[in-house]
C-alpha cells in the first residue's frame, strides 16, 4: 500500500517526533489535493459540514489562528474561537477545568496553542475530540513544519537529500524542533546555526549538524530557514544588540550568495526585518515566505480532514 | 511508645534473618521481649517460652532490622491536605518502614523545639512508625541565621537541613557544620545552585532539548557539593548529601571519603530506576517532575554502581506528597516531588536485587543500617538489646502498584501499574506488631 | 474489497467495450451537434479512463482534441461522518474555466446516483457550466436519487447483493466488465458513495 492508501489512524496531531515518514507524506499528498480550493470562485467544500472545531489560543497569534480559521471555514466546519487576549478564556481557570467545560460542548476537533510544553497532550488524554497542537511552548509546532515541507516539496520536488540550514534562536524555537524531526525523517541533511547562548545542549542528538557561524551554515544550502529573534531576549544576557546580532547571523543578500543557486529562503513569520533577515532578501527572488502562508491553509485543511474521521473515546 | 501497655514477648519464627550489622544472613528465629531484641538462634522452641508469647510466622519471609527512610516529607504542620503524621507513618508501615526522618519545610517550618516535640508526640500517639524530625539549619529556613539547633536536638531532632531549599550561603554552611559538631549531628544539604537552576523543570540534556523544556544542569548540584566538601573537610563537621543525583557528585563524595572527610550520602529509588527520558515516555506526566530531576542514563548507572561499591550509604525516598489538583496542571507549572514510602522496597527488590545489581543483604544495609548510622539512630540492627524494630518482607511476592490503595493521602507516583517482585509484609515497632 | 468477491460472469470483454465506447462517442457528438466548448470530465477513479477513451474516439472522428478534466468527489460525499478513516483525496482539476462550457461527466457505473449528485455539487462550486450531461459505461439500476444518464453504454439489471466490476487497462491492467457476488450474508453497502481509491471497479454503489 502506498502512503496515500494507508489509512490515517491518529486521533491527535501533537508533534512530528512520533510520526512515521508515510504519515508525513500522506498529509502532504492530501494537502496537494486541497490546494485547488483556494483557486476557485467558491472557496469552500462541504467536507466538515456540521463539525465543530474549537480554536483555543492561550498565546495570541493572529497568523496561525487565522490560517486555521480559514482552513476550517473552507471545509464548512463551525469554528469557535477562545483566546486569552479576548478574555473568553477565564484567567485562573485551570487547563483541566477548561478542558472539562469544553468537553461538555462536544467539539469534534480542538486546535490549541499554549505557552507550556505538554499542554496539548493533557487535553488529548482527557478529551474524545481530536487535538491539534498549534504550538506548545518551545516543544513543537507540527503544522508549521508540515507547511514548510509542503513548500519545499512543491518547489524542489523532493525533501530527501536536500541541504537545509535553520538559523536563529534554536533554543527557544518550536519551529526548529518540528522541522528537524520532519526533515531528518524524510532524508534531508539539516544544519542548525545560532549563537552559543541560544543553542540548547545535546542538539546533535536530534540528527543535525550544529554550527555557530552563518557562512558555514549557508555554504551550498538548498533551503535556508530564518527564525524570528525575540527582541525581549536581548535583556536576558543572550545577545547585546540588534546591530551585533545582524552582523553575526542576519541574512543579507551578500551572505545568501554562498548558498546554492536556486536556494529557497523561508521564514515562519512574523519577520523582524533588519534583525534576522534583510528586507531585500525577504522580498527578493529566492523568498517563498508568502507561499508558506498560502500553503499553510491547504496543509491545515488536510490535517483537519484526516483527523476528523478518527473518533476518540472519552476517557473514563 | 507511651500510653500503651508494655509489649510482651514476640517470637518471629521460621524466617531468613538478614542483619548486615552483625554479618548475619541465615534461617533463624528471633525473640523480642520488652520492646528490645532478646535473642536470635537457629531455632527457639515456643513451647519452652510460656503462654504469653505472640508467634509471628515468618516462613518464606526475610526478617531484618526495621527499615528507616531518612528523607520524608510529612507535610504536618500546615499542609495536612497533602499528608499528615498519621497518614505518612501509616504509609511508612505499609511500605515496611519502622522509622522515618521528616524534613523541616512545613508551615511553620521545624525550626523550633515546640514543633519538634509536637511531631514526635503525634507519631507516638498513632504508633505506626517512629518519626525523627530533621530541624531547619536556619531560622524560618530563610538561609540567614542559625536556628536553635541544640534545643531541637534535645527535643528529638536527629539532623539539620533546609531541605526543599539549599543552604546557599557558604558562610552559613561553614558555621552550621561547626555548630552542629556540639550536638553530634550531621548537616544535610539539598545541593542546588538556584541561579544555575533558573526556571529549569527537568534535567538539562538531550531530552530537555527534545521537549523544549528549560533544563536544570547537573552542575547545579555538583558545584554545591564540591564547595560543601571543602567546608566539611575544613570544619571537621558531619555532612550528608540528600538525594544525590549526578555521577560527578558521586565521584566527589567517593574521593572525599577516601581523604577521610566525614561525609555520607543518600540516593532515591527513582534516581536508581528512571531517567530523564521518562518525561517524554509518559507524555509530560507531572509524576516525573521532582528535584533533583531524573537524570541521564550515565548518571543513573553511576549511582547504581555507587550502591555496590559502598560510596552510597543509604537509599531514602524523598517522599513528597502533593494533592492531585496541584499536580494536575501543565508540566511547567506543577510542584516538584513524588511519593516513595509505599513503593521503595518493592522497586529496590525488583530493580536492584533481582536485577543483580546488589545483594539482598546490601539492600537491607542501604535501607536500615546505613541510614541509621548516617543519622546516629539506635536502629538498623538486631543485636541483642537493640530496639525491637523489625521488618518482614517477601522477596518474591509479585505486586502491581495500585495508587488508589495507598495509605498516603496523596497519589503522585509514576509507578502506578508497575509489576514488581518483592513486597513488604509486616513491621514490628518497639516489640508490637503494627496493623496499618 | 475485490478479494472478498467471487466472479460470477463477465458481461463485456475488451472488444465489446471498444465497440460500445465508439458508439457512445458518436452519441455525445451527435447530441451536442459538434464539440464546440465541450469538456469531458472523468469522475475519479474509473470515470477517468472512460473519459480518456471517449476523448480519443472523438478526436478520431472530428480530427480535433476535446479538453479533459478530472473530478474527485471525495470532499462532497454525503457519508463522510459515518465512514472512517477518511478516504484518500486525490484532487480535481480542469484545463479551462468551466463557465459557459458543456460538461460531459463520465463514470464507469451508475448505481444509486449519489456519486453524480456529489459531482454536480462540486461543479457548481467551480463555476456555471452551460449544461451538464452524464455518460456512463454501465447503468445497473437501483437509483436512490432522481438522476439519469444521457449516454449509456450498457444497461445491466442487477441484484443489490451483486457488484459490477469494471476494469480498464490503465488502472487494472485488463479490460472487462463483470458481475461479482459478495459472500452470503454481506449485503451491498446501500446508499454509500464509492471510494475514489477503492479496489475493484465498484467498491460501492454509484
Amino acid at each position: 500500500m502506498t502512503a496515500a492508501e494507508r489509512p490515517w489512524t491518529r486521533k491527535d496531531l501533537l508533534g512530528i517526533a512520533e510520526l512515521e515518514p508515510w504519515e508525513i507524506e500522506k498529509v502532504l499528498d492530501t494537502a496537494a489535493a486541497f490546494e485547488e480550493v483556494a483557486h476557485r470562485p467558491i472557496k469552500k467544500v462541504p467536507t466538515l459540514r456540521g463539525k465543530t472545531v474549537v480554536n483555543l489560543f492561550f498565546e495570541s497569534s493572529t497568523r496561525t489562528r487565522s490560517s486555521f480559521e480559514i482552513a476550517e471555514k473552507r471545509l464548512s466546519a463551525d469554528s469557535l474561537n477562545f483566546s486569552t487576549s479576548s478574555s473568553s478564556l477565564s484567567k485562573g481557570e485551570s487547563l483541566v477545568d477548561t478542558a472539562l467545560n469544553l468537553q461538555a460542548m462536544a467539539p469534534d476537533l480542538i486546535v490549541i496553542r499554549h505557552a507550556y510544553p505538554g499542554a496539548p497532550h493533557m487535553l488529548a488524554r482527557r478529551l474524545a475530540a481530536g487535538v491539534i497542537n498549534a504550538g506548545d511552548g518551545a516543544h513543537e509546532h507540527p503544522t508549521q513544519a508540515l507547511l514548510d515541507a509542503f513548500t519545499i516539496r512543491q518547489r524542489k520536488g523532493r525533501l530527501a537529500g536536500l541541504r537545509v540550514a535553520i538559523v536563529g534562536d534554536i533554543e527557544h524555537s518550536r519551529v526548529v524542533r518540528s522541522n528537524v524531526h520532519l526533515l531528518t525523517k524524510m532524508g534531508a541533511e539539516v544544519t542548525v546555526a545560532g549563537l552559543r547562548t541560544m543553542m540548547p545542549v545535546a542538539m546533535e542528538a536530534l540528527g543535525v549538524r550544529v554550527v555557530h557561524d552563518l557562512d558555514e551554515a549557508l555554504d551550498g544550502a538548498d533551503v535556508v530557514m530564518m527564525l524570528r529573534i525575540q527582541l525581549e531576549r536581548q535583556s536576558r544576557m543572550l545577545f547585546p544588540s540588534i546591530k551585533e546580532y545582524f552582523r553575526l547571523f542576519g541574512l543579507s543578500a551578500e551572505r545568501l550568495a554562498r548558498a546554492a543557486e536556486d536556494v529557497l529562503v523561508m521564514h515562519p513569520g512574523p519577520m523582524n526585518r533588519g534583525v534576522e533577515i534583510a528586507s531585500d532578501v525577504a522580498d527578493g527572488p529566492f523568498s517563498v515566505i508568502l507561499e508558506q502562508v498560502a500553503n499553510g491553509v491547504a496543509v491545515r485543511m488536510a490535517v483537519l480532514y484526516l483527523l476528523s474521521s478518527i473518533h476518540g473515546e472519552a476517557p473514563a | 511508645m507511651t500510653g500503651r501497655p508494655a509489649p510482651g514477648r514476640v517470637l518471629v519464627a521460621g524466617g531468613r534473618v538478614v542483619d548486615p550489622s552483625q554479618g548475619i544472613d541465615e534461617a533463624a528465629d528471633l525473640l523480642l521481649e520488652g520492646g528490645e531484641v532478646a535473642r536470635l538462634a537457629e531455632r527457639i522452641d515456643p513451647e519452652g517460652l510460656g503462654d504469653d508469647v505472640e508467634v509471628v510466622d515468618a516462613a518464606g519471609l526475610v526478617v531484618c532490622p526495621g527499615l528507616v527512610d531518612i528523607h520524608v516529607h510529612l507535610r504536618e504542620p500546615g499542609q495536612e491536605y497533602k499528608e499528615t503524621v498519621e497518614t505518612g507513618t501509616r504509609a511508612a508501615a505499609a511500605g515496611g518502614f519502622t522509622a522515618v526522618a521528616c524534613m523541616p519545610n512545613t508551615v511553620p517550618p521545624i525550626d523550633h523545639r515546640a514543633v519538634v516535640e509536637s511531631i514526635v508526640a503525634e507519631a507516638e500517639r498513632w504508633g505506626y512508625a517512629r518519626v525523627h524530625p530533621v530541624g531547619a539549619v536556619s531560622k524560618g529556613m530563610a538561609g540567614e541565621s542559625l536556628a536553635e539547633i541544640g534545643e531541637m536536638v534535645r527535643a528529638g531532632a536527629v539532623a539539620v537541613s533546609d531541605d526543599g531549599l539549599p543552604v546557599a550561603h557558604a558562610e552559613l554552611m561553614r558555621r552550621a557544620l561547626l555548630y552542629a559538631r556540639h550536638f553530634g549531628i550531621p548537616v544535610t544539604q539539598h545541593a542546588e545552585d538556584l541561579q544555575i537552576t533558573g526556571d529549569g523543570v527537568m534535567h538539562e540534556g538531550e531530552w530537555s532539548t527534545r521537549l523544549g523544556l528549560p533544563g536544570i544542569a547537573g552542575v547545579s548540584e555538583d558545584v554545591v557539593v564540591a564547595r560543601d566538601l571543602i567546608l566539611a573537610a575544613e570544619t571537621g563537621g558531619r555532612y550528608h548529601v540528600a538525594h544525590l543525583s549526578t555521577a560527578r557528585s558521586l565521584e566527589l563524595v567517593r574521593e572525599a571519603k577516601r581523604r577521610g572527610v566525614r561525609v555520607t550520602c543518600e540516593v532515591t529509588p527513582h534516581h536508581l530506576v528512571m531517567t530523564d527520558k521518562a518525561v517524554a515516555d509518559t507524555g509530560f506526566s507531572t509524576d516525573t517532575k521532582m528535584k533533583p530531576p531524573l537524570r541521564s542514563e550515565a548518571d543513573r548507572a553511576a549511582l547504581v554502581a555507587g550502591l555496590a561499591d559502598g560510596t552510597v550509604d543509604a537509599i531514602a525516598s524523598d517522599h513528597a506528597p502533593h494533592h492531585r489538583d496541584e499536580k494536575d496542571v501543565e508540566f511547567s507549572l506543577a510542584p516538584f516531588g513524588i511519593l516513595g514510602l509505599e513503593t521503595t522496597l518493592s522497586l529496590c527488590l525488583d530493580r536492584l536485587v533481582h536485577a543483580g545489581a546488589i545483594s539482598l543483604s546490601r539492600l537491607v544495609e542501604l535501607l536500615s543500617t546505613g541510614p541509621s548510622r548516617a543519622y546516629g539512630l539506635a536502629g538498623g540492627t538486631l543485636a541483642p538489646g537493640s530496639p525491637a524494630d523489625v521488618t518482614l518482607f517477601d522477596p518474591d511476592r509479585e505486586v502491581t502498584v495500585d495508587r488508589t490503595a495507598f495509605e498516603s493521602r496523596s497519589r503522585n507516583t509514576p509507578f502506578h501499574g508497575w509489576t514488581l517482585r518483592g513486597a513488604p509484609v509486616r513491621t514490628i515497632l518497639a516489640g508490637r506488631v503494627v496493623e496499618p | 474489497m475485490t478479494d472478498e468477491l467471487t466472479p460470477r460472469r463477465t458481461i463485456l470483454d475488451r472488444r465489446q467495450i471498444e465497440r460500445i465506447v465508439r458508439r457512445m462517442a458518436g452519441e455525445i457528438v451527435e447530441r451536442n451537434r459538434g464539440i464546440e466548448r465541450l469538456l469531458l470530465v472523468g469522475i475519479r477513479t474509473r470515470g477517468v479512463p472512460l473519459a480518456e477513451r471517449l476523448r480519443a474516439e472523438i478526436e478520431r472522428m472530428e480530427d480535433h482534441q476535446v479538453p479533459l478534466g478530472v473530478l474527485d468527489i471525495t470532499l462532497y460525499r454525503d457519508d463522510l461522518s459515518t465512514i472512517a478513516p477518511q478516504p484518500v483525496v486525490k484532487g480535481t482539476s480542469f484545463p479551462v474555466d468551466i463557465d459557459g462550457w458543456t460538461i460531459v461527466l463520465c463514470d464507469d457505473v451508475l448505481y444509486t446516483g449519489r456519486t453524480v449528485r456529489a459531482a454536480l455539487d462540486h461543479l457548481v462550486d467551480w463555476g456555471r457550466p452551460k449544461a451538464v450531461q452524464l455518460a456512463v459505461l454501465v447503468d445497473r439500476g437501483h437509483r436512490e436519487l432522481p438522476i439519469q444518464a444521457d449516454v449509456v453504454g450498457e444497461t445491466v439489471p442487477t441484484r443489490r447483493d451483486e457488484v459490477v466490476e469494471v476494469r480498464f487497462e490503465s488502472t487494472d491492467g485488463e479490460e472487462l466488465v463483470a458481475i461479482m457476488e459478495r459472500p452470503a450474508g454481506r449485503a451491498a453497502a446501500g446508499g454509500s458513495v464509492r471510494s475514489a481509491a477503492g479496489g475493484g471497479g465498484e467498491g460501492g454503489p454509484a
